[in-house]
C-alpha cells in the first residue's frame, strides 16, 4: 500500500502591536502601500534591529502551547538572498539555535482518535514585503516585462515558524493538523489564523512510501498553499502524482512545487540544483535571546485551556457528542459562551444543540463571530425557558432567534410583541375546532365514517387560525374528543 | 594657528555664547582642505548650537555616519548622492552637548582599507607630508584633526581604522570597548567589530568626547549598560607599579620597520624609568589575527552591503529586470576592494565552505579571547606599536595583502572587543609613530589614564597637545 508521509512548515504572523525589530505598527492591513515603514524596516544604512517584547512573548506562548522545550538561550541568524521585497538583502531568523524544540500536538481525526504530530522546532523570524508583478501571471513572466512593484508595509512583521516532524499520514490529516494549529494560535490571540489573508501560511513536504517493500519516493515541497481546503487538495494532487509515478516505476525528483490556484494542480518551481545557498551566519546586531524561568512561568500562566483538552472536558462534563464538543471548543469565544449559557440554562445538551444548529448558521450567514453580535448567555437561558414551559413552539423559537442575535432583545419580549405565545387555553382551541367543523361538515362525516386521517386537516386549520401558536398536543386531544363524541 | 592659540581658541569658543559661528574654522577648512582633501563635504554656515559642555566647538565625522543635512557617501559611488535620513546617535548626543558639525570626512570606500586612497572622492593626504597617505580608513578624520581644521573628529574602527590613521597622522585615536558607543547611524561594515571613537589632539579631549558619546542606546541592542559614567572622572595618569605585556609575536613580525621598532623600544624604556614593569609574553593566536579578520569581516560585510542593489536608494543603473539591476548597480557602484571583500565573504559563508573557514575563524576568535583574558589576569596593559610602518607614499602599495598586514597590531582589539588607544610617541624622519595601549574589556578609562601618562612623557607632544605640522600652523 502506498502511504503519504507529510510534514508541515507553518508561518504564523504574530499579533503584536509593533513590528519585530522596530517600533512601526504591525497592523498594516488596509494601510496605504509603503506607509507603515521606517528607516529600520526599509533597511536604510546604519539602522539596527531591536527585538520587541511582544514578539518574544507571543512566540513563547506558541512554543509552550505546542509542548516544546524552550531554549533558555537562543540566537538570531541572517538568511541572505536578493529579492526586491527584502530590503536588507537578508532576513533575520533563528537558524542554528531556535527558541523552542521538540514539542507535539494531538490532532483529532474525528472518529474519536487522535494523531500525535511532533513539532521539530519553533523559531522567530521577520516577514518580507509584498512583491506585485504587474500584468504578469508569474515571477518568471515579470522578469521579461519588468513590471515589479514592492510594498514594504509587511516588512519586519514578526512570524513564528512552526516546523512539524513528518508524522502526518494523509492529506486530510494535514488539513486537520493545520486547523488544529490555527485553533490553538487563535485561542491565545497569538495569530489571527487567517490563511486567505496570508496571516497563516503553510508549506508542505510530502513523500510517498510503499508500506510493503518500505521504498520511499524523494521528498517534494509544495509552497503557496493559501487555504485550509487547499492544504488537502494540493497534497491529494501530489500524493496521486507521486503514487502514479511510483506505480509506473518512474523517478520522482526532489523539487519545490507551487500550488496553482487556477488549475488546481501543483507546478514545478525549482529542482534541488536550483536551490539558493542562503549563507546563514549569526546575526551580529542582536545579542542572544535569554528567556528566564520567570518569564516562562509567567507566560505559561497566561495560556488558556487548549481546544483539545477542552473538547475532552466538554464530553466528560456536559455529556456532549465529540463532534459538538470539537466544534464548540475550536473557538474560544464560542466555548466561553457555551459554558456560561450552559451554566444559566442548566441544559448543556439543548444549549449546545441551539448553538451548533441555529447560532452557527446565523454567524456563518452574516460573517460574524459571536462576540460581534448582541447575543448573551442570558438570551439562551430565556429562550430555553420559553420552550421548556411550552410558552412558544420550537418553530417560533427558531423564527425569532435571528432577531435576538441581531437586536439583543430578550426572546420573551420578542415573543410577546409578536404575539407568539402558545395558545394552551382549551376553550379557545375548542372554538376554533368547532368553526372548522361547521365550515367543512364533509370532513367531519369522513372522520366519523372511519377516515381518521382527516384529523390532520382540523389540526392544520386550527394552527392556521392561531398562526401556529396553539399547543399541538392540546389541539390533537380536543379535536379528537369533539369529532368522536358529538 | 599654533598649538597654544588652538587651545586658547577652544576655550574662547566655549565661553563665547554671543557668537556661535566659528568663522575661523570654516575659513581654515575652506582654504586648506583642497591641499589634503580631508573633507567630502562641509558647511559654509552653522546653525545655532545647543547649550552644553561642548557649546560652539566644531567637529567633523567620518562619512559613514548619518547626519541630517549632509550626504552619507561612505566614499562610494553607490551612495554618492545619499542624503542622511536621520541623525546617528553619536551625532545626536554631540549636537545636544552644543558641538557644531562642520563636515564629513573622507574614508576608504565602506571603511575597507588602510590608506584612504580607495574613495570615490579621491585620496586624503597626510598633513605631515602630502605625498604620503593619511592611513585609513578614517584618514579624513585623522588628517583634519592633524591639520587643526577641526579640534576633534569621529572615526570608526573595525580593524584599526581609527588608531592606524591617528598613528600615521600624529593624533590621539581611541577605540572603545565594543558596545560602549552606539552604532546606530553608523553604516555597517562588519557589525561585530565596528566601533565609533574620537580622534583628538590630546588624551583629555578624547575623554571629554567619550563622556558625551558613550552609553547605552535603546536603538542599538549591542550597547552596554552603565558605560557613560566611566568617563566622568578625571584622568589619573600613572605608570609606576603598573604591569605591561609586550607580545613577542608582534616584535618578531618581519614586517615591523626597524625605526618603528626602535621608537617603540624607546617608549618602553621610558615606561620602565617611570616605574612600569614591562614583560615579553607569548600570545600564540596573535599570529592568526589577520587571517581570522579577513574571514569574519568580509563575511559580515557581504551581508551588510547586500542592501545596496539600486532598487530603493543610492546609485542605480537602470536595467530591464531586478537581477540585472542588482548586477549592474553593484558592478558600477562598488570599487575593486569592496567587490573583492564581498566575494571573499560570500565564498566563506557558502554552505560548502562555512565549516572550513567561517566556523573555524569563530573558534580562533574565541581562542584569542581566552589568551588575551589570561594575559589581562596578570597584566594591566598590552602595549605595541600601532602600525608596523610609518605612512607610506601615496600609490606606493598596490598589493592588497600588504595593506591587510598593516593592521596586524590593531586587529586583535576588534576581534576581542577591547578598548585600545593610539598615542603618538615620537617622530621618525618627521613622520609620526603611534604607540598602542590595549586594556581589558570595560577598562576604557584605565586605557585613557595610561594614554595620558604616555602623552606626558612622549617627546612628540608640545604643551600637552599633538603638534600641528608647520605648513598648517602658519
Amino acid at each position: 500500500m502506498l502511504q503519504a508521509v507529510i510534514g508541515l512548515e507553518i508561518h504564523a504572523q504574530l499579533l503584536t502591536v509593533t513590528k519585530a525589530f522596530c517600533s512601526c505598527s504591525a497592523e498594516t492591513f488596509g494601510e496605504t502601500v509603503n506607509s507603515a515603514v521606517c528607516p529600520v524596516c526599509t533597511g536604510q544604512p546604519g539602522t539596527l534591529p531591536i527585538l520587541g517584547n511582544g514578539t518574544v512573548k507571543l512566540s513563547l506562548m506558541a512554543a509552550l502551547a505546542f509542548n516544546c522545550r524552550i531554549n533558555r538561550r537562543s540566537f538570531f541568524d541572517r538568511k541572505n538572498y536578493f529579492y526586491p521585497d527584502l530590503p536588507k538583502g537578508y532576513q533575520i531568523t533563528q537558524y542554528f539555535r531556535p527558541l523552542a524544540e521538540q514539542g507535539f500536538i494531538d490532532v483529532r481525526l474525528g472518529n474519536g482518535q487522535k494523531r500525535r504530530v511532533r513539532i521539530n522546532r519553533i523559531h522567530i523570524e521577520e516577514d518580507a514585503g509584498k512583491t506585485i508583478h504587474e500584468g504578469a501571471s508569474s515571477i518568471a513572466a515579470s522578469r521579461d516585462r519588468g513590471g515589479t512593484l514592492v510594498d514594504l508595509n509587511r516588512c519586519g512583521i514578526p512570524l513564528a515558524e512552526i516546523v512539524t516532524e513528518p508524522d502526518i499520514t494523509s492529506p486530510r490529516e494535514a488539513r486537520l493538523t493545520m486547523e488544529t494549529i490555527r485553533d490553538i494560535l487563535r485561542y491565545m490571540s497569538v495569530c489571527s489564523g487567517d490563511m486567505e489573508k496570508g496571516d497563516l501560511r503553510c508549506d508542505a513536504n510530502i513523500s510517498v512510501v510503499d508500506t510493503e517493500d518500505g521504498k520511499s519516493s524523494q521528498r517534494v515541497e509544495v509552497k503557496n498553499i493559501n487555504s485550509f481546503r487547499f492544504v488537502e487538495k494540493a497534497l491529494e494532487f501530489e500524493f496521486e502524482r507521486i503514487s502514479e509515478a511510483m506505480r509506473k516505476g518512474h523517478q520522482i525528483t526532489k523539487e519545490t512545487r507551487t500550488w496553482d490556484f487556477a488549475s488546481r494542480t501543483t507546478i514545478s518551481m525549482r529542482t534541488k540544483e536550483e536551490e539558493s545557498d542562503y549563507r546563514y551566519f549569526p546575526e551580529p546586531d542582536l545579542p542572544p535571546l535569554e528567556v528566564s524561568e520567570n518569564l516562562i512561568d509567567k507566560t505559561r500562566r497566561e495560556i488558556p485551556e487548549m481546544p483539545d483538552r477542552k473538547t475532552d472536558r466538554f464530553i466528560a462534563e456536559y455529556g456532549l457528542p465529540e463532534h459538538d464538543s470539537t466544534v464548540l471548543s475550536a473557538d474560544r469565544e464560542l466555548s466561553d459562551f457555551f459554558e456560561r449559557a450552559a451554566g444559566l440554562t442548566g441544559k448543556p445538551k439543548e444549549t449546545a444543540n441551539w448553538m451548533m444548529g441555529e447560532l452557527i448558521r446565523i454567524l456563518k450567514e452574516q460573517g460574524l463571530t459571536i462576540g460581534q453580535t448582541l447575543l448573551k448567555p442570558e438570551h439562551m437561558a430565556d429562550l430555553l425557558d420559553l420552550l421548556d414551559s411550552g410558552k412558544i413552539s420550537s418553530n417560533n423559537a427558531k423564527e425569532i432567534f435571528p432577531d435576538v442575535v441581531t437586536t439583543g432583545v430578550m426572546p420573551s419580549e420578542i415573543a410577546e410583541e409578536k404575539g407568539l405565545h402558545q395558545v394552551d387555553d382549551e376553550a379557545e382551541i375548542e372554538v376554533a375546532i368547532r368553526e372548522a367543523m361547521s365550515a367543512n361538515p364533509k370532513a367531519v362525516d369522513q372522520y366519523r365514517s372511519g377516515k381518521k386521517g382527516v384529523l390532520s386537516y382540523f389540526i392544520g386549520a386550527v394552527m392556521k387560525k392561531t398562526r401556529g401558536r396553539a399547543d399541538p398536543s392540546i389541539v390533537n386531544e380536543v379535536a379528537r374528543r369533539l369529532l368522536e363524541n358529538e | 594657528m599654533d598649538n597654544r592659540s588652538f587651545r586658547k581658541k577652544l576655550e574662547q569658543l566655549a565661553e563665547d555664547a554671543g557668537n556661535p559661528l566659528d568663522r575661523d574654522y570654516l575659513e581654515r577648512i575652506r582654504s586648506l582642505n583642497p591641499e589634503i582633501n580631508a573633507f567630502t563635504e562641509y558647511k559654509t554656515a552653522l546653525e545655532n548650537p545647543s547649550n552644553g559642555p561642548l557649546k560652539n566647538i566644531p567637529f567633523a565625522v567620518k562619512d559613514n555616519m548619518h547626519a541630517v543635512g549632509f550626504r552619507t557617501t561612505c566614499g562610494s559611488r553607490i551612495l554618492q548622492d545619499y542624503e542622511s535620513p536621520y541623525d546617528a546617535t553619536v551625532i545626536r548626543r554631540l549636537k545636544k552637548a552644543g558641538a557644531l558639525l562642520v563636515g564629513k570626512t573622507n574614508m576608504d570606500e565602506f571603511a575597507m582599507g588602510s590608506s584612504t586612497e580607495h574613495s570615490v572622492q579621491g585620496v586624503t593626504k597626510n598633513p605631515w607630508d602630502t605625498e604620503r597617505i593619511s592611513g585609513g580608513s578614517s584618514g579624513g578624520s585623522a588628517s583634519a584633526v592633524s591639520a587643526a581644521l577641526v579640534p576633534f573628529a569621529l572615526g570608526s574602527d573595525t580593524g584599526g581604522s581609527i588608531r592606524q590613521p591617528a598613528a600615521l597622522c600624529g593624533t590621539v585615536g581611541f577605540k572603545p570597548t565594543y558596545g560602549v558607543v552606539s552604532r546606530f547611524g553608523l553604516t555597517a561594515f562588519a557589525s561585530s567589530l565596528d566601533q565609533i571613537g574620537p580622534l583628538t589632539r590630546c588624551v583629555e579631549d578624547a575623554r571629554t568626547i567619550m563622556s558625551i558619546i558613550a552609553g547605552e542606546d535603546s536603538r542599538d541592542a549591542t550597547t552596554l549598560k552603565g558605560t557613560r559614567s566611566l568617563f566622568l572622572r578625571k584622568l589619573e595618569p600613572s605608570i609606576a607599579g603598573k604591569k605591561f605585556a609586550v607580545p613577542i609575536e608582534i616584535l618578531e613580525y618581519e614586517g615591523l620597520e626597524k625605526r618603528v621598532y626602535d621608537s617603540f623600544m624607546d617608549m618602553v624604556e621610558r615606561i620602565r624609568q617611570e616605574g612600569g614593569i614591562v614583560d615579553e609574553v607569548s600570545i600564540p593566536s596573535v599570529k592568526y589575527v589577520v587571517a581570522v579578520y579577513y574571514l569574519i569581516a568580509p563575511a559580515e560585510a557581504s551581508s551588510n552591503l547586500a542592501r545596496y542593489e539600486g532598487a530603493r536608494f543610492g546609485f542605480s543603473d537602470p536595467s530591464p529586470n531586478y537581477a540585472a539591476l542588482v548586477k549592474h548597480t553593484r558592478e558600477k557602484g562598488f570599487g575593486e576592494e569592496v567587490k573583492r571583500r564581498i566575494l571573499l565573504g560570500t565564498f566563506t559563508l557558502s554552505s560548502a565552505y562555512y565549516e572550513a573557514y567561517y566556523s573555524k575563524a569563530l573558534r580562533v576568535r574565541r581562542l584569542l579571547n581566552k589568551e588575551l583574558s589570561d594575559i589581562f589576569s596578570q597584566y594591566n596593559y598590552l602595549i605595541n606599536p600601532t602600525c608596523p610602518v610609518i605612512a607610506p607614499k601615496i600609490g606606493e602599495i598596490t598589493d592588497p595583502l600588504v595593506f591587510y598586514l598593516m593592521d596586524i597590531y590593531t586587529i586583535a582589539a576588534n576581534l576581542s572587543g577591547l578598548p585600545a588607544a593610539s598615542v603618538p610617541s615620537c617622530s621618525v624622519n618627521k613622520m609620526p609613530v603611534g604607540f598602542q595601549i590595549v586594556g581589558p574589556r570595560m577598562k576604557d578609562m584605565e586605557v585613557l589614564d595610561l594614554a595620558a601618562a604616555v602623552e606626558s612623557i612622549s617627546p612628540f607632544f608640545e604643551h600637552g597637545l599633538a603638534p600641528i605640522p608647520e605648513r598648517w600652523s602658519a
